[in-house]
């Protein structure tokens, strides 16, 4: 779940703005770099783009009684990097904050940090250690995208406890609360999504593991261990 | 197969404890950000109005359901579509 419209005061939303525009601005322009580069890589970012948009439809239940979304955008993470996938976060954001009113635009500058550039760069940092540690790729990519979409809502909360400070015990205590509700309820939808990335890398892998080495994501040789283990 | 029971087992744990909650609590199962504004409320002593509002709502729970099904409709147009394209690209090679 995004932070409403309107329910970041300045200068807090302005803020999170400054921090977003230059990552958005970075990440165009890698993008525009990589598909006139590499056009073949054109479908997988729209397999990326599209499975962000599904997994951020899905409200699910969760233990804690309410609902929240999960963000699916660890796998363009995985795939193409944090920068790549802020901007493939903020056309999720932006479809959302018009026709859903859900997340805002004022909250923009926001919801892109926590979902777009926070989560990303936690599951990039995740991937490419379990890669070096030599983990088991499946592994590796459950725990970059379950910690990914977790890490977005620890951010949540973090952005509206700096914004609502409590009037005794400050930034710690409201955190707390805000953790409380968002970070709680994210725990299963983060496994599931973790899970389910894992199997869609499976079929990349099955359709078109080539496009994989050549994003530098995985090695032939990684490849090559992976297809002798799973089919 | 193994992967795709590990996540069948996942889902499974995930639907026997919707099942449960729903059952056993009576959570209303509403949105997180909702419950925030909440915490908002009370940490702000209710003194606290948003700074803008939507440009615009969706009319109904209706009309947001149908554009939130459209999002994962044209989401998953997209994966299908091309998952189906490299696999009848390989099986014809």
């Amino acid at each position: 779940m995004h932070i409403m419209e309107g329910f970041l005061p300045s200068p807090w939303w302005q803020f999170w703005f400054a921090v977003s525009i230059p990552v958005i601005l970075y990440g165009i322009y890698k993008l525009n770099k990589l598909i006139t580069e590499k056009r073949e890589i054109l479908p997988l970012l729209a397999v990326a783009g599209a499975y962000i948009f599904v997994l951020s439809s899905l409200k699910l239940p969760s233990v804690t009684g309410s609902c929240s979304h999960p963000t699916g955008i660890g796998m363009a993470a995985i795939l193409f990097g944090p920068a790549i996938s802020a901007v493939l976060g903020v056309i999720v954001l932006i479809y959302q904050a018009l026709f859903l009113a859900h997340g805002g635009f004022t909250t923009l500058g926001a919801n892109v940090f926590s979902m777009g550039i926070a989560g990303p760069v936690v599951a990039y940092i995740i991937f490419k250690l379990g890669m070096r540690l030599n983990l088991n790729f499946y592994v590796t990519v459950f725990l970059a995208t379950a910690l990914a979409d977790w890490a977005t809502y620890v951010i949540t909360s973090l952005e509206l406890a700096l914004a609502f400070p409590a009037q005794t015990g400050g930034i710690l205590v409201s955190f707390k609360a805000f953790a409380a509700i968002f970070a709680l309820t994210q725990i299963p939808l983060a496994i599931m999504e973790g899970a389910i990335t894992a199997l869609i890398f499976k079929y990349v892998i099955q359709v078109k593991s080539d496009v994989l080495v050549k994003l530098e994501v995985i090695n032939e040789k990684t490849i090559h261990k992976i297809k002798e283990l799973w089919v | 197969m193994k992967g795709e029971l590990i996540v069948a087992a996942i889902i499974l744990v995930f639907v026997a404890q919707f099942l449960y909650i729903s059952s056993s609590t009576d959570a209303e199962f509403g949105g997180a950000d909702g419950q925030a504004e909440g915490v908002i409320e009370e940490l702000t002593g209710g003194t606290f109005e948003p700074i803008a509002d939507p440009i615009w709502e969706p009319p109904s729970g209706e009309i947001e359901s149908l554009l939130f099904s459209l999002q994962a409709a044209i989401g998953a147009l997209i994966i299908g579509y091309f998952f189906g394209y490299y696999r009848g690209k390989n099986q014809s090679t």
